[in-house]
């Protein structure tokens, strides 16, 4: 069998060892009613060689983006990720590793966790991030969490503009967090400080997303004064790419940032795994969620990384944890780590330039071949929602069977845009892509 | 070791972008960035020497045995870091057409159901990310069925046993439950009597793993299963310990209502120094309707994505969940189909082989034969020579092995938890209680140098009392705290002491 | 760093290993030698508001070391006059001095009857003796 290494002769020198004459008895401890005594009804082994031709005939019916020009975005974006992260990311010392509770064995990890968390604040200004969280949903239930227990109040704002999915996964955590969650409508794509001030009356926080889910850029500065107004946690969901050219949420008063850090390092991978990111001031340290590493010296005084505010984890304080969250996303985070650090400043500033660019190009192209923007008059980042004049989704099939997926269907979450996609341009599309979009979605 | 940003120098870069050409668009200035942020500045040679640096610092199950309890640190097969970066799978957008996605739905369509057959249940959803995910969808489930059968403000108690992993109580108040706890009897058991007396009609549920974090499989499971059945409430199976009876007995046949796998465990998703994992649930009929959407489901030849689960409990992360996780762990479980069995064979012979070679070296709680971990006691070193199982862990590394879990379950004073899992060769495992049974000797003989172990790591031992006291947790970039103050001793303390 | 191993009498004692020490109407609270010293070095100490009333029996904080954290029981119920602000900034104090200037709060007694159920100093060392 492939991974074992046991022969007949080991399994007879151990069986002696042990004092049993068979294998079957090291299992008289389980009652003969619960023991399962047919196979399992699985598929017979199949070694490397089959396997890899079985995974890659799966593989093969799938419509990715070497096979189909996409501007999908809506969350999950096709950004380029440089051959130096999947390098990283080989080594079996950092791949294999486990969770470095024994930092001794485990300074790499540490010592990369601490400087990924010192990259999450220097691009969202805040004083401390967690290791990571599993996603951009998941840490917007995080920081709901936090805001309760930082204020005392349970309800939770969130604008109609954030990514509908991180809507849907906060409503799944209120019940067992005991959170009352309000929704401010977006107004012609973004939001409006004072409807947001008014709902954020006795809220513990307020959730938004810049730029938002339809690309827009809010008005994020007002909205946090609205929110503080309210003595509301503002907390601003992001997306570090673009935050080489946007202010950081820490620098115009957010209390919290957070998001979804895929566009930083992974690829889509059918959305899975990626990380979130979860970014706060100093005065929630002690109840934030997930690992932190801390820096600290070692018995000869030189400098090392551990876990550090450990009582604030699960394995310590248990059922007064301030999450349960244990295996996190440490593996992805690394890649965004070794992404930005390839990038620099530099390179993210001109990444999010060329996707604005680019961005903006093919509004006007669009526009120019008569298509209508959703929201004319917003600036908008990496994306934004263009009118097809009839059913989207009959448009999407249409544009496939030329080879280009136009866009992500904005009807299935927003009232009013069954006509409408979410065009996303990232720094992987050129010109000539744009071209062809155009040229492709004036035929369908 | 420097920090990269220690190495960075103002104008050097890694990687260069297209640069279309095109007018630039603007910002509105009020939301503009102003000052740049001070990410790593440095060519790429020099960055990917210095995460070659950082590997060389860390140990992975690639350097050498791992034997953490309940982790089951098995090896991570390289075919499947191929098989994720196939383009087909790599470069699939979440929202792309379900026409576009069927090899993909097929894979997780076959992973549940491969799962299902594993746990001896019926409906299977892989979208929560990790263990402790899984276990809060799965009282997440508990709560929605009891409410639908209107049961919802009577039923406010899970029950867990005093020997479970942290995350079982955590969950629990995430979930908005209460917690009670039963202990564990002498021989390892969840104490039945304890249990009668804590059972009532208040309670939902019960949190188990079977094996427990002893490593014992429950004498009494299927009396368990009667008491809380007979109430009316449901039984959740943490999935930590599955590796030990794959094959050989499920955890549906068990009683288990509702049970949590952890892929980063039983089925061979690398650990990635933290994550990722995947926690996908299996259940009973009767709770299916309740699972997270949208489930993904076989009509025909074709698979689809189903969002119509008017019960559902809604969603507990982003899209369908990790995928890259449900490739590695597919391919694993065809790689080895029904004899996932020997695997689980193998994993127990191995934690009594070595339980067998232990035994007499260290203290034994609980003498019984084991499953596939098994929890040892450094009491008698702690009291006879001052030596905590701490010192064991770090004296360990200077014979080049990963330590085991020290001081958990709870209940066990100077706790060792050791798991081999099944891919150990047998020189492995003797080289390893060599090495312990020396630790031990070296306790009596010269305490003081396994106290001050580990010497052969990059690091001494680390002051973590000095990390939580200051907490450090980013660069300083101009206003680097002075940390060449060296201590006197390193303070590294146990959870327990007066053993 | 640590103090040795004593029980002063004239204090009282609770059986979740913290003591008081009554001075008329009033009280002073804290934890006992044998609780720093199964903590290990204390790294932060979760005080009660100046104000809050608190019960016997129930936690009115948390004290942590690294590895471990801590509920601190109440002996005595009462209002919370003074907190120790010493202990806030350095909690190492308390494994100095766990019954001087480790000290956790001090109380105006609402019941000084509870006194009588408290523990003396060998009953305590009983309790310790079992633990």
């Amino acid at each position: 069998m492939g991974y074992l290494s046991l022969t007949q002769r080991d399994r007879e020198e151990m069986l002696a060892a042990i004092g049993v004459s068979s294998v079957e008895e090291l299992f008289r401890d389980i009652p003969a009613r619960v023991r399962f005594d047919r196979e399992l009804a699985l598929d017979p082994p199949l070694g490397e060689q089959e396997l890899s031709r079985h995974l890659e005939e799966l593989a093969a019916r799938n419509a990715d983006t070497s096979r189909e020009l996409s501007f999908l975005g809506a969350g999950i974006y096709d950004h380029y990720v440089p051959a130096i992260v999947d390098a990283v990311l080989q080594r079996g010392e950092l791949l294999t590793a486990y969770t470095p509770y024994q930092p001794e064995m485990s300074q790499g990890v540490l010592q990369a966790i601490f400087e990924y968390q010192t990259a999450i604040c220097e691009l969202t200004g805040m004083d401390v991030s967690n290791a990571s969280g599993y996603d951009g949903t998941t840490v917007a239930a995080d920081a709901c969490f936090v805001a309760k227990h930082a204020t005392g109040r349970s309800k939770v704002v969130v604008t109609e503009a954030t990514n509908p999915q991180v809507r849907q996964v906060v409503k799944t955590y209120a019940p067992g967090f005991g959170l009352e969650i309000v929704e401010v409508p977006h107004r012609n794509g973004t939001t409006s400080p004072d409807e947001l001030r008014r709902a954020a009356a006795d809220a513990a926080c307020v959730i938004f997303q810049q730029p938002n889910f339809f690309g827009c850029l809010e008005p994020a500065p007002d909205l946090v004064a609205a929110a503080a107004d309210a003595d509301a946690i503002p907390v601003a969901h992001v997306d570090l790419v673009s935050l080489g050219v946007l202010e950081a949420p820490g620098v115009y008063g957010c209390g919290m940032a957070i998001g979804e850090g895929q566009s930083a390092g992974n690829y889509q991978s059918f959305a899975g795994p990626h990380y979130g990111f979860l970014a706060a001031r100093n005065e929630y340290i002690r109840r934030m969620p997930g690992r932190i590493v801390g820096e600290t010296v070692d018995a000869a005084g030189e400098r090392g990384y551990v876990l550090t505010l450990q009582t604030r984890e699960q394995h310590i304080r248990r059922e007064k944890a301030t999450s349960n969250i244990t295996t996190n996303q440490t593996l992805l985070a690394l890649a965004g780590l070794v992404h930005l650090s390839w990038l620099g400043p530099e390179g993210l500033r001109e990444l999010g330039e060329t996707c604005m660019a680019l961005g903006e190009y093919a509004k006007r192209r669009l526009v120019d071949a008569g298509f209508e923007l959703v929201f004319p008059e917003r600036t908008t980042f990496k994306e934004f929602a263009i009118r097809l004049g009839r059913s989207a989704k009959d448009v999407v099939g249409a544009a496939r069977a030329q080879g280009v997926h136009p866009g992500y269907a904005l009807g299935r979450d927003y009232e009013g845009l069954d006509d409408a996609v979410l065009v996303a341009v990232t720094e992987r599309r050129s010109p000539a892509d744009i071209d062809r979009l155009v040229e492709v979605l004036a035929a369908a | 070791m420097k920090l990269i940003f220690e190495k960075s120098q103002s104008g050097r870069r890694g990687g260069e972008l297209p640069k279309p050409d095109l007018p630039a668009a603007d910002v509105p200035v009020e939301l503009r960035r102003a000052s740049p942020p001070r990410l790593p500045e440095l060519a790429e040679p020099e960055i990917l020497r210095h995460f070659t640096e950082l590997s060389t610092r860390n140990f992975g199950i690639d350097t050498g045995f791992y034997p953490l309890g309940s982790c089951t640190m098995k090896y991570n097969p390289r075919v499947n870091e191929r098989l994720v970066m196939l383009p087909g799978f790599r470069d699939l957008h979440p929202y792309q057409e379900e026409d576009g996605i069927q090899g993909a739905l097929e894979l997780m369509w076959r992973l549940q159901e491969a799962l299902i057959e594993v746990s001896g249940l019926h409906a299977c959803s892989l979208q929560p990310a990790a263990g402790s995910q899984g276990e809060l969808t799965g009282l997440m489930l508990m709560r929605a069925y009891f409410e639908d059968r209107g049961e919802g403000d009577r039923r406010d108690t899970i029950i867990t046993a005093d020997t479970a992993h942290g995350t079982n109580p955590a969950s629990v108040t995430m979930a908005g439950y209460k917690l009670a706890k039963v202990q564990t009897d002498a021989r390892g058991n969840v104490d039945v009597a304890h249990l009668r007396e804590l059972v009532d009609e208040r309670t939902a549920g019960l949190m188990l793993t079977n094996p427990s974090t002893l490593g014992l499989f429950d004498e009494h499971i299927e009396e368990i299963a009667a008491i809380f059945h007979d109430v009316g409430a449901l039984l959740y199976y943490d999935g930590a310990n599955l590796n030990a009876v794959c094959g050989l007995s499920r955890p549906g046949d068990m009683g288990f209502d509702i049970v949590h796998i952890n892929l980063h465990k039983t089925f061979s998703q690398p650990h990635g120094g933290g994550g990722p994992g995947g926690g996908p649930i299996v259940v009973r009929e009767r709770l299916e309707p309740f699972l997270p959407v949208p489930a993904v489901v076989k009509g025909g030849e074709r698979f689809r994505l189903d969002f119509d689960r008017p019960k559902s409990i809604g969603k507990v992360r982003g899209y369908t969940g990790p995928f890259g996780v449900f490739v590695r762990s597919y391919a694993y479980i065809r790689s080895y189909g029904p004899r996932l069995r020997e695997m689980s064979e193998a994993a127990v012979l191995n934690a009594n082989y070595l339980l067998a070679l232990l035994k007499e070296a260290y203290d034994l709680p609980y003498d019984r034969l084991c499953m596939h971990e098994f929890v040892l006691s450094a009491r008698t070193l702690k009291r006879e020579h001052g030596i905590s199982a701490t010192d064991v862990a770090k004296r360990l590394m200077d014979y080049g092995f990963h330590p085991p879990t020290i001081y958990f379950p709870l209940v066990v004073p100077e706790a060792l938890m050791i798991e081999p899992t099944e891919t150990e060769a047998k020189e492995t495992l003797d080289a390893f209680a060599e090495a312990m049974r020396g630790i031990a000797r070296e306790a009596a003989e010269n305490p003081d140098l396994v106290k001050a172990a580990p010497h052969g790591r990059p690091v001494k031992r680390l002051d973590e009392v000095r990390a939580a006291k200051r907490a450090i947790v980013k660069y300083g970039f101009e206003d680097h705290p002075d940390m060449a103050e060296p201590t006197a001793e390193p303070r590294q303390l146990e959870a327990q002491k007066g053993a | 760093m640590a103090a040795t191993e004593t029980y002063p009498d004239d204090l009282r004692y609770h059986k979740e290993h913290d003591w008081a020490r009554i001075e008329g109407d009033q009280a002073v609270l804290g934890i006992t030698w044998f609780a720093q010293d199964a903590l290990g070095e204390l790294v932060h100490y979760e005080p009660p508001n100046e104000g809050d009333t608190i019960a016997r029996d129930s936690a009115y904080g948390e004290v942590e070391s690294v590895k471990a954290v801590s509920d601190v029981i109440a002996p005595l119920s009462g209002e919370v006059i003074e907190v120790n602000k010493k202990v806030v900034d350095e909690p190492e104090t308390v494994n100095a001095d766990p019954y001087g200037e480790g000290w956790l709060v001090r109380i105006r007694l609402s019941d000084p009857a509870e006194a009588d159920a408290l523990l003396d100093v060998d009953a305590y060392k009983q309790v310790v003796a079992e633990s």
